[in-house]
C-alpha cells in the first residue's frame, strides 16, 4: 500500500513509520506546520519539524511539510478561544484531529494518491463484524482512543495506526533499538500552542477581554470573586477567592453572562447525566447501554444513552462535566461515537 | 533523471567553476591573510577573482567585497549603510526577505508595487525625503522574475533624497542581465555565486568608491575592514570563474532559455484550464515561468511532481521547510486563495528541450489529478 504517515517528530509517529516500512508498505512521511507562534511542546515547532524529517531521513522515506496554519487559526485556535469566551472548556486536540488530521491530511493523502494515512496514535482499528471499529490502545495509560472518536466508517478504511497494539515502552524500545533520535524525546503535554511559560491564561489574555466575576454558593451568598470567568472550569477549587479552614469547596458551574461562579461541596459536583450535542458516530447511532468517558484519561463510567434526547443518563452518580468537553460512548473497548458536552443548566441540574 | 526548473533556488555548478576551484579545496590551501608562499599564491588567486568579478560588476576591483552569500550582502548594504551614515532604509514591498526583514527591523519604509509587479514610483515617491539613508530595489524578483526600473527609481532617488545611497539586489539578475550596465546607478550592488553556476555559500558586494558601510563582521580586517574573516579562498575562485562563463555565454543562454520558457509557458496555459501567469512576460527575465493555478494547492502539486521526478517550488520556503503564502504575490494583489496555487518553474543555462517536454507532460496531469480529487473529506 501506498501510505502516508503524519509525523510529528515523536517516538510514536517515528515508530508507526519504520513499522510501516516493515511491513513492506511504499512509505512517504510529512509534517504539518499548523502553529506560527511560540510552542514548546507537541507537534508544532520548527525543532519538531527537523526532528521528524531526521527520523524520515535515517529510515530513507521521503518527508514533506505541509502548512496548514491557516486552517489551524480558523478551525483549532480560534474556536478555542471562542468557547472560552462562552465560558466552555474546549479540547482543541479533538478539534485538531477532526479539523486537520482526518479531514485536511487524509483529503491531501487520499488527493495525492495514497491508499491511507498514518498517525502514531495510541488505539486500534479493526475490521469486526462488517464494519470498521475503533478500539482503544493495547497501552491503557497512553489510550489515545478518546481523542479520535469522530472517526467515521470513511475515515477509519483509509487510517492506519501502527502502535496501537504495543505499549510505549516497547515503542521507545523499538525507536532505541532502530537509533531514531527520537526514541528518549518526552511525550508531548497539554495544547501545543500554548506554552508551559505562559500558559492558557496569557494565550487567552491576549485574545479576550477577561470578565472579573462573582463567586457565590448554592444559596446565593457571594463567598469569593474571579479575575477571569472565561477561565473558570469545573471542579476547579483553588483561585476562586475562598476564604480557608472550611470543607473544600469548588466550582460546580459558570455563567459567563453574568459573570458568576457557582460553588459547592463535592457532593456538588456529582451529576446524573449529560447532555451531548454534534453526536459522531463510528458505525452509526446507538442507544442504551454504553460507558461514558468524558476527559482523555478519565474513567469510563456505565450510562444509558438516550438518542431521542441526547443525554447520557449515569448509572451512578459521576463528576459533572464542563460544557465543551468530549463525551465519549464506548462499548468495552469499542469507542461507539461521541459529542460534546452542552452543559446546560437543565441538563446537570 | 531529475527535470530541474528550480533553477532561481540554485543553479548546477559550472564545469569552469569547479575546474578553478579545485586546487584551492587540495594544495593550495593558504590562508591568503599570511605573508609566505601558500599564502601569497592564495592572495594572488583572490585578488585575480576580485579582478573578474569587479569587470563583469561594472565596478572597480577595490569596489569588490567579498561575502558569505547574498544575504550577507543584502544585510551588509542596508544595515552597514543605515549603521554608518544614519537614516531610514526603504524598500519595494516585493524584496527577497534579505533585504526586507533588515529594512523593517531598522524600522524603514515599504514601497507598493503595480499589479504587474513593478515598483510603483509614485509611492516611492511620497516615500522619500531628507531623512531617507538607503534606498534598495531588487534589480529583478526572485519569485515573479520582473524586471525593475532600477535608473528610473534611482533617478528619482538623486532627486528627491540626494544623500541616500541606492542599493540592489542583483541576485536574480545576473544570470540573465548585463548588470555591470543595467546596476550602473545603484552605489551597492549584491549577488549570489550559485545562482549562475559558482559555489554556495559566497557572495558579493560591490560598495562603490566613495560609500562607506559598517562591518556586520569585525575581527581580523580582511576586505579593507568590510568583512573580516579568512576568505572562502576556493568559494572565491569559483564565483570569479562562474561569473565569466555566464558572461561569456549569456547571450546566447539567454536566448535559448528564453524560448524554451516560451514554450513551457505557452503549452501549460493551453494544456491547463484556469491558469494564468503572475506578472507580464514581457517585463520577466528569460528564465521566469511563474503561474497560478486556480482550485488547488501547489504544496499537493510539488508533492506530485517530486514522485513524477520533477523539481520546482512555489514561492520562498519558511525554516521549517513549510510553504508560506508569498509577500511577493500578496504584494502584486493576487488573493490569498490563489496564491496557494502558485507554482514557480525556473529554467537555467542547463534546462534541455527534453526538461519542458516532462514538465508539459507531467504538470497537467497532476493538476487534474489534483482537481479531480479535491473533494473534502469529512469525518463525520
Amino acid at each position: 500500500m501506498k501510505v502516508l504517515v503524519a509525523m510529528s517528530g515523536g517516538v510514536d509517529s517515528s515508530v508507526a513509520a519504520a513499522l510501516l516500512l516493515d511491513a513492506g508498505h511504499d512509505v512517504t512521511g510529512c509534517t504539518m506546520k499548523l502553529w506560527g507562534g511560540a510552542s514548546d511542546t507537541g507537534c508544532c515547532s520548527v525543532a519538531d519539524v527537523d526532528d521528524a524529517r531526521r527520523v524520515a531521513q535515517q529510515l530513507g522515506i521521503d518527508h514533506f511539510v505541509f502548512n496548514f496554519a491557516d486552517d489551524f487559526t480558523t478551525s483549532v485556535v480560534e474556536p478555542y478561544v471562542a468557547a472560552h469566551a462562552a465560558g466552555r472548556t474546549p479540547n482543541p486536540c479533538v478539534e485538531c484531529n477532526r479539523s486537520l488530521k482526518f479531514d485536511r491530511l487524509l483529503g491531501r493523502a487520499y488527493a495525492l494518491g495514497f491508499d491511507a494515512l498514518a498517525t502514531g496514535h495510541h488505539a486500534r482499528i479493526e475490521h469486526r463484524d462488517g464494519a470498521w471499529r475503533l478500539g482503544r490502545g493495547a497501552d491503557a495509560a497512553k489510550d489515545q482512543s478518546y481523542v479520535l472518536h469522530m472517526l467515521g466508517q470513511e475515515a477509519l478504511a483509509r487510517t492506519l495506526l501502527p502502535v496501537g497494539h504495543l505499549d510505549k515502552a516497547e515503542v521507545r524500545r523499538r525507536a532505541a533499538a532502530l537509533g531514531l533520535r527520537t526514541a528518549a524525546k518526552p511525550d508531548s503535554q497539554d495544547v501545543c500552542f500554548i506554552t508551559s511559560v505562559g500558559g492558557r491564561q496569557s494565550f487567552l489574555g491576549e485574545r479576550l477581554a477577561m470578565t472579573p466575576g462573582r463567586v457565590i454558593d448554592a444559596g446565593g451568598a457571594e463567598v469569593g470573586w474571579v479575575a477571569a470567568t472565561e477561565l473558570v472550569t469545573i471542579g476547579q477549587r483553588r483561585g476562586l477567592g475562598l476564604a480557608g479552614g472550611c470543607e473544600p469547596r469548588y466550582a460546580v458551574s459558570v455563567d459567563v453572562g453574568t459573570a458568576t461562579v457557582t460553588v459547592g461541596g463535592a457532593d456538588d459536583l456529582l451529576t446524573d447525566e449529560v447532555a451531548v450535542e454534534a453526536m459522531s458516530w463510528v458505525d452509526g447511532p446507538v442507544d442504551g447501554s454504553v460507558e461514558v468517558q468524558c476527559s482523555a484519561h478519565g474513567t469510563p463510567r456505565p450510562a444509558a444513552f438516550d438518542l431521542q434526547a441526547g443525554v447520557a443518563r449515569f448509572t451512578a452518580p459521576a463528576p459533572r462535566v464542563a460544557a465543551g468537553q468530549s463525551v465519549v460512548l464506548y462499548y468495552g473497548d469499542d469507542v461507539l461515537g461521541g459529542g460534546t458536552a452542552r452543559g446546560d443548566k437543565e441538563a446537570i441540574a | 533523471m531529475v527535470t530541474y526548473l528550480d533553477h532561481a533556488a540554485t543553479t548546477p555548478m559550472r564545469p569552469e567553476c569547479a575546474e578553478a576551484m579545485a586546487p584551492y579545496l587540495g594544495g593550495r590551501f593558504g590562508n591568503p591573510s599570511g605573508g609566505h608562499a601558500l599564502a601569497r599564491a592564495a592572495r594572488q588567486a583572490i585578488e585575480e577573482a576580485r579582478d573578474t568579478v569587479a569587470s563583469c560588476l561594472g565596478a572597480e576591483p577595490g569596489e569588490v567585497v567579498f561575502t558569505g552569500g547574498g544575504t550577507e550582502a543584502d544585510n551588509l548594504a542596508i544595515t552597514g549603510v543605515v549603521a554608518r551614515q544614519g537614516g531610514l532604509a526603504v524598500c519595494s514591498a516585493v524584496e527577497h526577505h534579505a533585504v526586507l526583514y533588515p529594512v523593517e527591523a531598522l524600522g524603514g519604509r515599504v514601497v507598493a508595487v503595480h499589479v504587474d509587479g513593478r515598483i510603483d514610483l509614485a509611492a516611492l515617491d511620497a516615500a522619500l525625503d531628507g531623512q531617507v539613508g538607503v534606498v534598495s530595489l531588487m534589480l529583478v524578483n526572485n519569485e515573479v522574475g520582473t524586471i525593475q526600473p532600477l535608473a528610473e527609481a534611482a533617478a528619482l532617488v538623486g532627486e528627491r533624497a540626494p544623500g541616500a545611497v541606492v542599493h540592489t539586489d542583483a541576485v536574480q539578475a545576473f544570470p540573465w542581465l548585463d548588470v555591470a550596465s543595467l546596476a550602473v546607478s545603484a552605489h551597492l550592488v549584491a549577488v549570489s555565486a550559485h545562482k549562475f553556476g559558482g559555489p554556495q555559500g559566497v557572495g558579493a558586494l560591490v560598495v562603490r568608491n566613495g560609500v562607506e558601510v559598517e562591518p556586520l563582521l569585525r575581527g581580523g580586517g580582511q576586505e579593507r575592514e568590510r568583512r573580516s574573516g579568512t576568505h572562502n579562498v576556493a568559494g572565491i575562485v569559483g564565483m570569479a570563474a562562474a561569473m565569466q562563463a555566464t558572461v561569456d555565454q549569456r547571450p546566447v543562454t539567454v536566448e535559448r532559455v528564453g524560448r524554451l520558457r516560451d514554450h513551457l509557458a505557452d503549452g501549460l496555459l493551453a494544456a491547463v484550464p484556469g491558469v494564468t501567469e503572475s506578472g507580464s512576460r514581457a517585463i520577466k527575465v528569460a528564465g521566469a515561468c511563474s503561474l497560478l493555478f486556480e482550485g488547488i494547492e501547489s504544496e499537493a502539486l510539488l508533492v506530485l511532481l517530486d514522485q513524477a521526478g520533477m523539481c520546482a517550488t512555489a514561492a520562498s520556503s519558511c525554516a521549517s521547510g513549510a510553504m508560506e503564502p508569498s509577500h511577493v504575490l500578496a504584494a502584486m494583489g493576487v488573493s490569498r486563495a490563489l496564491a496557494y496555487g502558485s507554482l514557480r518553474l525556473s529554467l537555467g543555462w542547463t534546462t534541455t528541450d527534453a526538461d519542458v517536454d516532462h514538465a508539459l507532460e507531467v504538470i497537467p496531469d497532476a493538476v487534474a489529478q489534483l482537481r479531480e480529487r479535491s473533494v473534502i473529506t469529512n469525518t463525520r
